[in-house]
């Protein structure tokens, strides 16, 4: 763990985590982020910014979430106290919508009126389309060619929502190649295009800024415990594929360093079997999507395909932070596999009437395996960063 | 003298702009790159870019990525393509850049590399991902090795990226013709003079033009105010389209690059 009492100051100028991080691109994308990065700054600085985000955050998302005390899973496990963060109750049904908001006032601000996302699972995908239907924006939405057939519901979602759906077929047909052409299209169209990244990731300033975006999920959370328990929590625990439902609940309690933060990758078929999305458990520092973090790469440097039961987990990389996190030993990582996380969603929907999504069911699923070693003094508060509708038919064929 | 400014003098004297040619190394395999260099340089070609294949070549049009790919299908590793510039070097004095994407440097080591790429014989290096700010550690290494480091400015840079790239530079600058990823294209933005003018006002190095070039006319048309025509996917094109018929992608790659060379002469 951290130390006490320290001031917490990153990303520095040049959006570096000490080693991670930082803005590795081309050329023809640097004055781009340079201009996103001052169009952030102001804003920031400006009130009216936040109170137009605050605005839709509550009028239109549905914020506060609630955080809800899941008395049958505590009785059910025997240990700890748990609570669980609503994230699948924001609109759209997952965490996602907080940092779409974020970035799609931002882009109004800046003036620019196309909008790009990439999406693995579709849930950053629906997010964006959601708030580029809401602010009347253009939108086109990357999506690898394998995740549009393993999430067709989410794709009709996004064309009802008037956005033009692109299946990338290059490379490994998923995430990181619909991050690769969202930033082909950025690169060409950077004039009246606003890329709105959906993680924790890519080059600065948007690890940042997202994790910004993000961080109304701890801080929620912060106000609401402490009036339920009249104490911060003792475990902190979010699933990370990018990491930003994670980030958003940990950054605010990053001073705290008496609440242990847990952090559950996907182990896929297990970790051993070369088939997972356990970047940090698992792999090693490299270069990707502009930044410089943990990577699953082979010996040459060349990314290697990630694998997990869930779409949104399945990225052979991590947000340049957590590696930080990693690394300083402010966050602990660990994995669950494939099965565990499915009987995690099962246990979840029969014990608390709540179907989360097959992400989430990670962050359940270590829960799992530590609730009943605590005492019931001691409290959890897990991260339901989303709902699980989109996953029903994966699952059922599965169980 | 490096053998790239060495290059560059020699073509000051014969009024020609540089012809840079790119080939990423291992498509399909590495014994056709390397007998396609042997072509490019029998052709006219002054200096030769290599590039190694990467998984997530971001700044890339289809064609490259293509390339990439197959590349990858071969097992094309950075070690390969320095075993691959050694061959070249025992019989040849061409300029040689190496061109890619950071993570295999990274993961080769920076030090590492830039003895390794000197000792191969290797006279430059661009990493397409890696601006001034990120490139520190890379560029001490390439220095101590007298690796020229070149960076790329584009259409959109500012007269402060222009002073920074300015600064860290050797070799040449390349700029990126059109907003966008590489590939061919039809026609080309000529407004590039303004942009060559003014990284000239803050750089004594020679300025190189590419992305896009994929005729001899557009070749003339770069080589009457820069100082080199670099071309890529037009040649990659070729290779793609040639499949088995190793002679014709051979012969269609020195009939282009001839027609190309004689449009450097200004």
């Amino acid at each position: 763990m951290g130390k006490t009492n320290r001031k917490y100051s990153y990303p520095d100028a040049g959006g570096h985590f000490g080693d991670f991080g930082g803005r590795y691109v081309s050329e023809t994308l640097m004055p781009a982020l340079i201009e996103l990065q001052k169009a952030y700054d102001e804003a920031a600085a400006d009130e009216t910014f936040h109170e137009e985000i605050d605005y839709y955050l509550k009028q239109y998302a549905g914020r506060p979430t609630p955080l809800y005390y899941a008395r049958a899973m505590t009785e059910s496990l025997g240990g700890a106290k748990i609570y669980l963060k609503r994230e699948d109750l924001a609109h759209t049904g997952a965490h996602k919508i907080n940092n779409t908001i974020g970035q799609g006032v931002l882009c109004g601000r800046m003036g620019k009126d196309r909008i790009i996302a990439e999406t693995g699972a579709g849930q950053h995908g629906v997010a964006t389309a959601t708030v580029a239907a809401l602010l009347n924006k253009e939108c086109v939405i990357y999506m690898g060619e394998e995740d549009t057939k393993r999430q067709e519901l989410n794709v009709f979602r996004m064309k009802l929502l008037g956005a033009e759906v692109r299946p990338v077929v290059s490379g490994t047909k998923t995430l990181k190649d619909a991050m690769n052409e969202a930033m082909r299209d950025w690169v060409t169209n950077v004039r009246n295009t606003f890329y709105i990244i959906g993680s924790v990731a890519g080059p600065h300033p948007y690890p940042m800024m997202v994790r910004d975006f993000q961080s109304v999920i701890g801080c929620e959370a912060m106000e609401q415990i402490l009036v339920a328990e009249g104490k911060l929590p003792d475990t902190l625990v979010a699933c990370v594929g990018g990491g930003s439902n994670a980030m958003g609940l940990f950054f605010p309690f990053i001073q705290e360093s008496g609440v242990r933060k847990i952090g559950v990758e996907a182990a896929g078929h297990g970790v051993e079997s070369g088939l997972h999305s356990a970047t940090i458990t698992a792999g090693s520092v490299g270069v990707l999507h502009g930044s410089k973090t943990y990577l699953l790469q082979d010996e040459d440097g060349q990314v290697q395909g990630a694998h997990s039961v869930a779409a949104g987990l399945d990225y052979p990389g991590v947000g340049p932070e957590h590696s930080y996190f990693q690394d300083a030993g402010e966050v602990d990582y660990v994995s669950v596999t494939d099965e565990e996380a499915l009987s995690a969603f099962s246990f979840l929907s029969e014990v608390e009437g709540i179907i989360p999504a097959l992400e989430t069911a990670h962050a359940i699923a270590h829960v799992r395996k530590i609730a009943p070693t605590m005492s019931p003094e001691q409290i959890i508060v897990i991260c339901l960063s989303g709902r699980g509708d989109k996953d029903i038919h994966t699952a059922s064929s599965l169980i | 003298m490096g053998r790239i400014k060495e290059k560059f003098r020699e073509l000051r004297e014969k009024n020609k702009a540089a012809l840079i040619c790119y080939v990423t190394a291992g498509d399909p395999d590495i014994d056709l790159t390397e007998q396609i260099i042997d072509h490019m340089e029998a052709s006219g070609v002054d200096m030769v870019e290599i590039g190694i294949p990467f998984s997530d070549p971001m700044a890339d049009g289809p064609v490259i990525q293509a390339a990439s790919e197959r590349a990858l299908a071969s097992s094309t590793s950075l070690s390969d393509v320095l075993s691959l510039v050694r061959r070249i070097r025992s019989r040849s004095d061409i300029p040689v850049i190496l061109f890619g994407y950071y993570n295999p440097f990274f993961s080769y080591g920076a030090e590492r590399f830039a003895r390794d790429a000197r000792e191969a014989g290797a006279d430059g290096v661009l990493v397409v991902d890696l601006p001034p700010e990120e490139a520190g550690e890379l560029s001490v290494h390439a220095e101590r090795e007298g690796l020229d480091r070149i960076f790329l400015l584009a259409p959109t840079s500012t007269e402060e990226r222009i002073e920074m790239v300015s600064q860290n530079a050797s070799g040449f600058i390349y700029v990126v013709s059109v907003t966008g990823v590489t590939g061919a294209r039809p026609d080309m933005d000529y407004n590039l003079e303004d942009l060559v003018e003014r990284i000239k006002r803050r750089s004594e190095l020679p300025v190189g033009v590419g992305f896009g070039v994929s005729s001899a006319r557009q070749a003339a048309a770069i080589a009457s105010f820069s100082d080199a025509v670099i071309v890529g996917s037009a040649l990659v094109r070729i290779i793609e389209s040639g499949g088995e018929e190793r002679q014709e992608v051979l012969g269609r790659i020195s009939s282009f690059t001839e027609e190309l060379s004689a449009a450097c002469y200004r």
